[in-house]
């Protein structure tokens, strides 16, 4: 781990100078620290910095601050009342002690956890821009079947963002040139050929809460986790949902995918070709389909393929 | 700075690379927090902060100032007996980070938290303790005899 | 005096040091305090998998007022000839796999050692690297003789002649891949020296072993060499001798003059501390319409590294386990630019019965024949291949009894069958066997004055309970209570001890402890006796000793994931006499659990053009977790057996990773008709195909 000078910060604007980057939870920021992938000269952590509350917000939904830890969130009986699918994404996430430890906030720029990244001696576009991508051709079962490019097949992480995605939620975002919102399905990045950039945020800037709109079927709402062994493990494919149906019609419906791409991927497309549909499996297959359709699997993640049509038709039907 | 470890102040003057896991062994001469990834992949860190299990690998000390910290050495529980009894463990390495895992996890629980196999509010299942533990490895495969070990401890 | 009406071997006594472990107290090898001036050592392992390493540059800017020395064959003290090539740490320029120890630092902070290894500058000449095992690949041989000294080869009658006229065979290649020991202690040693003298605090299955291999490379009487094990973080075959942690630590101390710790990160040991090997194995089985074997071929293909041979005995428990009249088992080996492999629970049996067992349960299904009931069927009379007869064999009731307890007996054969909604439901079973060792070892016993007894012998406890066995057995031959006996073990000044590997130390350290406790008793002139097992063990018959036991296994898959779970997993021993059945069922149980991990979880995964595995932590290398493991239960038959050893009793640490994975891929195959060659059995290999 490379020195550096540690501060606290003070205010939420205040920025960062070159070479600097904030700390909270560190559970995934100190661990690439060690591996050498991260190598800040300056630390400023932000968990002094009071964002740690869950508020209702006037008019409906929550303001999640930053730096609510993913245990206390996960907890929370509005969360869990009103949105199930996020405490459920939460509680799939890591471990016990990891959701003490991680915020709101370190959760959403959390990186990927691509073997390739996650080893300082490989070659790799995104800790070492340039350097090329042996992922392609190499290890990428649990990697990218949407969106990637040939500088990077990398997966976002998370489960809550993809949770966050489904809801519509906005991140509140502070920084020297002032304060701004984000959509959480606009935070994350394609990889294009900067994979370098995991997200939409500028040097400096902060996010200080997550809003989450009121969505009133959200109560009926759910987060399935796949992965390889029962718990404590990435997902190798993931689905929130939440949907309203009426008399045997979907209504309204939210749909999101986790470890199929770069950033937690809202199925807009499969939303759309619901909308108005019998609640059926045909109507979720068909969905799922619409959406896959611009999947372009790799040699050995094609399954992922197969597991999220089942994933979206097996969850919705359960919301039905 | 100053760390306050099971009740006792610290002055420590630490590289601020140093984690609370290798400040505990390193520097206090508590080895019963083990080192066994260092990367918060496999548990055997774990101490309580404020009462809350963590993994102090991923800590770094110096965010710590005048936080409580509670290694094993600081615990004493009814699921340290009952490990014993139970015979929870084999080659020991995880098992003061199983029994601080345990000791943050009741709590837990005992606070209503939900868990991904259950909602809080209902019994402590052994699939619900299970999951709730999943945090903390154990290679020599002694989970089937932690479950009753923590199952007991609780009072159930 | 005291009197005992009860014998203490077979009780369930707990743990001699468990208060120790539960309250943190115990000591591991990183965790002596060794005085004020202790420096920390970090490896700067090859980022390539063949080359050679011409030269180390060092930034000066780089934690310079912290770091003591940077070593490399360069400038690294030369080393006597070490009989473990991997013990000759930074003597070559040669760089044999990925991950090799190229250089060490030795710096006052474990946090400058760790930064000024990552930012040396290693100077490579990188070559053309082959990392890829394959059943064509051109430098495949057969080795001399596999692991420990097996005979490579074995043939009788006309193999293929039976499989000409067979009406039923199945011809069958299964893969299980390179697996990783992964004890939650990482290897680690602490090192000073004392003048001449060299005291290691060392993570290992053989404190005298590691005190030879050590004393050989630095070229010093052996007895200059003091290891101490007090405690064992698991090791699992991996500790099984001196891994180059030690001789680096020592090497680094002996530099810098100040007490050295090396404590190996977790992703070192996937490369630097051996691996199970890859295996690709063909299993052709002839029989009879009625169920008979006719013929037995079993040819078992794995790696080795450029540096040591190392090779799996994987087709050795063929050997034995059923009756043919036809029958062939052969080895090959090819050496790849990869790290070493060792052993691993089992080695030979774990991998070699997931094919045979497998492969039986594809021709029970061929046989249309219940397969238990074509176990029962090639149950043979004596070994089949030595002809000696076994000191013990209760195979069948094992496979009968276990399935009793598991409910076999209304099981549908048919796969596919059972749904209870998104879950396919199936079982499934496999034998189980594991040689009975013993090794020859010394011990020490002695009446202290205050009437108690100490008794010594420089075995470890790595969990399996040896520490506890040990008392017990000692109690009994002393005709004293256990809480008279103090046994002193983890130490390799004390009497020789064998190794904690091959499910042998108990058989072997408690022959010894027995003999020495005996002739104290019986020799009340004496506070003192010592008794080496040597003679004995080497005149016994080894032949036809083994343990067997039966897996039975219940699994569930997701119909929609593909996910598969283990609702229970259960084992059946006849492992001669259970010394501890507290610790004995622990070791059952957690040998079933790695088996698990083995069918379901876990792979070193390899990205050829690297040359590595590129899964090299505990996030991605998948052993199971808490929620993976449900219910699993071991029980075990009563088995007099007076011909292995004195206490009768036969390795148990081992058998439960051996036939469990095999259970669990049948197991799989009976709930959803997709039969999974290539471990582990994920998700994605079934879901296509549900």
């Amino acid at each position: 781990m490379k020195t550096f000078t540690y501060r606290t910060a003070t205010d939420v604007s205040q920025g960062l100078e070159p070479g600097a980057t904030f700390l909270a939870g560190g559970t995934n920021l100190v661990d690439l620290m060690k591996l050498g992938v991260a190598t800040p000269d300056v630390l400023v952590d932000v968990t002094r910095l009071g964002l740690d509350e869950v508020g209702d917000r006037p008019g409906g939904g929550l303001r999640i601050g930053a730096g609510v830890r993913n245990s206390d969130l996960a907890a929370d009986p509005r969360v869990r009342r009103d949105y199930p699918v996020l405490s459920q994404a939460l509680l799939a996430g890591a471990s016990g002690q990891l959701r003490n430890m991680a915020t709101t906030a370190g959760n959403l720029l959390q990186r990927t956890r691509c073997r390739y990244f996650m080893d300082a001696t490989m070659p790799c576009n995104k800790h070492d821009p340039g350097s090329g991508c042996p992922a392609r051709e190499g290890d990428h079962r649990n990697l990218a079947i949407l969106g990637a490019s040939p500088s990077c097949v990398a997966t976002h992480p998370s489960d809550m963002a993809v949770a966050l995605a489904a809801l519509d939620a906005v991140v509140r975002i502070s920084g020297p040139a002032g304060e701004r919102t984000v959509p959480v399905t606009e935070l994350h990045r394609l990889p294009g050929d900067t994979p370098d950039r995991d997200t939409v945020l500028e040097h400096g800037e902060l996010i200080t809460a997550v809003d989450v709109p009121p969505l009133g079927f959200a109560a009926r709402s759910a987060y399935r986790k796949v992965r390889d062994r029962a718990s404590y493990a990435f997902a190798v494919g993931s689905i929130a949902a939440a949907a309203q149906v009426d008399d045997g019609t979907v209504t309204d419906v939210r749909l999101a995918f986790g470890a199929v791409a770069h950033k937690p991927w809202r199925a807009f497309v499969a939303e759309e070709a619901l909308r108005g549909q019998p609640a059926t499996r045909e109507s979720f297959l068909t969905a799922a389909d619409a959406e896959l359709a611009a999947a372009e699997p790799l040699r050995d993640n094609a399954f992922k393929i197969a597991l999220i049509r089942n994933l979206v038709a097996s969850v919705l039907e359960g919301l039905s | 700075m100053d760390l306050v470890v099971n009740g006792v102040e610290h002055s420590l003057d630490l590289d601020p690379r140093t984690t609370l896991l290798d400040a505990l062994r390193e520097h206090l001469g508590l080895t019963g927090a083990k080192k066994g990834c260092d990367h918060g992949q496999c548990g055997a860190c774990t101490v309580l902060l404020n009462g809350r299990r963590v993994n102090s690998c991923l800590i770094l000390a110096v965010t710590l100032d005048g936080t409580e910290v509670t290694t094993i050495e600081g615990v004493d529980h009814p699921v340290q007996e009952k490990f014993l009894e139970h015979d929870g463990f084999q080659c020991g390495y995880c098992t003061p980070g199983q029994i601080c895992s345990a000791v943050g996890m009741l709590d837990e629980v005992a606070k209503g938290w939900p868990s991904a196999v259950s909602t809080g509010e209902d019994h402590l299942s052994d699939a619900d303790i299970k999951e709730r533990m999943s945090g903390n490895l154990c290679r020599c495969g002694a989970y089937p005899n932690m479950v009753p070990a923590i199952r007991e401890a609780a009072g159930r | 005096m005291t009197t005992t009406t009860e014998r203490a071997v077979g009780q369930p006594i707990g743990r001699i040091e468990g208060p120790d472990k539960v309250r943190g107290t115990a000591r591991y090898a990183a965790e002596y305090q060794v005085g004020d001036d202790l420096a920390y050592a970090w490896v700067a392992q090859s980022p390539v998998a063949r080359g050679t390493l011409t030269g180390v540059t060092v930034d000066p800017l780089v934690e310079a007022d912290d770091v003591l020395a940077v070593l490399w064959h360069g400038n690294a003290p030369r080393l006597g000839a070490a009989d473990d090539p991997e013990l000759a740490v930074l003597q070559s320029d040669r760089i044999s796999y990925r991950g090799q120890a190229l250089a060490l630092v030795v710096a006052r902070t474990l946090e400058a050692a760790r930064r000024a290894a990552a930012t040396l500058s290693l100077e490579i000449d990188e070559e053309p690297h082959d990392c890829v095992l394959r059943t064509e690949h051109p430098d495949l041989y057969t080795p001399e003789k596999v692991n420990p000294a097996f005979p490579s080869e074995t043939t009788s009658g006309d193999v293929e002649a039976a499989f000409a006229a067979a009406p039923v065979t199945v011809d069958v290649t299964y893969r299980t891949p390179p697996l990783h020991n992964s004890p939650m202690e990482p290897h680690a040693t602490t090192a000073l020296w004392a003048n001449d003298d060299l005291v290691l605090y060392d993570s290992n299955q053989h404190p005298p072993g590691v005190a030879a291999a050590v004393a050989t490379v630095f070229e010093l009487p052996p007895e200059r060499v003091h290891v101490i094990t007090e405690h064992v973080g698991g090791g699992f075959g991996s500790k099984g001798s001196a891994r180059p942690n030690a001789v680096l630590a020592a090497m680094a101390a002996r530099v810098t003059g100040r007490p050295v710790r090396l404590a190996l990160p977790r992703q070192a040991l996937f490369s630097m501390v051996g691996h199970r090997t890859p295996t690709i194995q063909r299993v052709r089985l002839a029989a009879s319409s009625d169920g008979h074997l006719t013929a037995i071929d079993h040819l078992a293909v794995s790696h080795t590294s450029r540096l040591f041979e190392f090779a799996e005995q994987t087709a050795v428990s063929t050997r034995h386990m059923y009756a043919a009249p036809n029958r062939r088992t052969g080895h090959r080996l090819v050496r790849l630019d990869m790290p070493t492999p060792r052993w691993m629970r089992a080695p030979g049996e774990a991998p070699g019965m997931v094919a045979l067992e497998c492969a039986m349960d594809e021709l029970a299904v061929a046989l249309e024949l219940d397969p238990i009931e074509l176990r029962v069927r090639n149950e043979p009379t004596v070994e089949p291949e030595s002809g000696v007869p076994f000191s013990s064999r209760h195979y069948v009731e094992c496979l009968r009894r276990g399935a009793e307890r598991f409910g076999w007996g209304d099981r549908d054969p048919r796969p596919k069958q059972r749904r209870e909604g998104d879950w396919w439901i199936g079982t499934g079973m496999a034998g189980a066997t594991y040689p009975t060792m013993a090794q020859p070892s010394t011990a020490r016993a002695r009446r202290l004055p205050s009437g108690d007894y100490e008794v010594s012998i420089a075995a470890t406890d790595l969990g399996t309970g040896a520490r506890t066995i040990l008392t017990q057995i000692a109690a009994d031959a002393l005709g004293v209570p256990v809480s008279q006996v103090r046994v002193r073990i983890g130490d390799s000044t004390l009497p020789k001890a064998s190794v904690a590997g091959g499910s042998s130390g108990s058989a072997s350290w408690g022959w010894a402890v027995t003999g020495a406790c005996q002739a104290l008793r019986s020799n009340s002139s004496s506070d003192e006796a010592v008794f080496d097992s040597t003679e004995l063990v080497q005149k016994q018959e080894k032949d036809g000793k083994h343990a067997f036991g039966a897996h039975f296994a219940e699994v569930r898959v997701d119909a929609v994931t593909g996910e598969v779970r283990v609702s229970r997993l259960f084992g059946m021993y006849a492992a001669g006499r259970i010394l501890n059945p507290r610790t004995a069922r622990s070791q059952f149980l957690g040998g079933m659990i790695m088996g698990m991990g083995m069918a379901l979880h876990e792979e070193a995964v390899l990205d050829p053009a690297m040359g590595t595995w590129v899964n090299h932590d505990l996030a991605e290398y998948h052993v199971p977790a808490h929620a993976d493991v449900e219910s699993v239960e071991a029980e075990w038959l009563e088995e007099q057996d007076d011909q292995i050893n004195p206490m009768g009793s036969k390795g148990i640490g081992e058998i439960g990773i051996v036939g469990s994975p095999a259970a669990i891929l049948n197991a799989v195959w009976h709930a959803t008709g997709v039969r999974v060659r290539d471990l582990p059995a994920r998700l994605d290999k079934i879901l296509p195909h549900l």
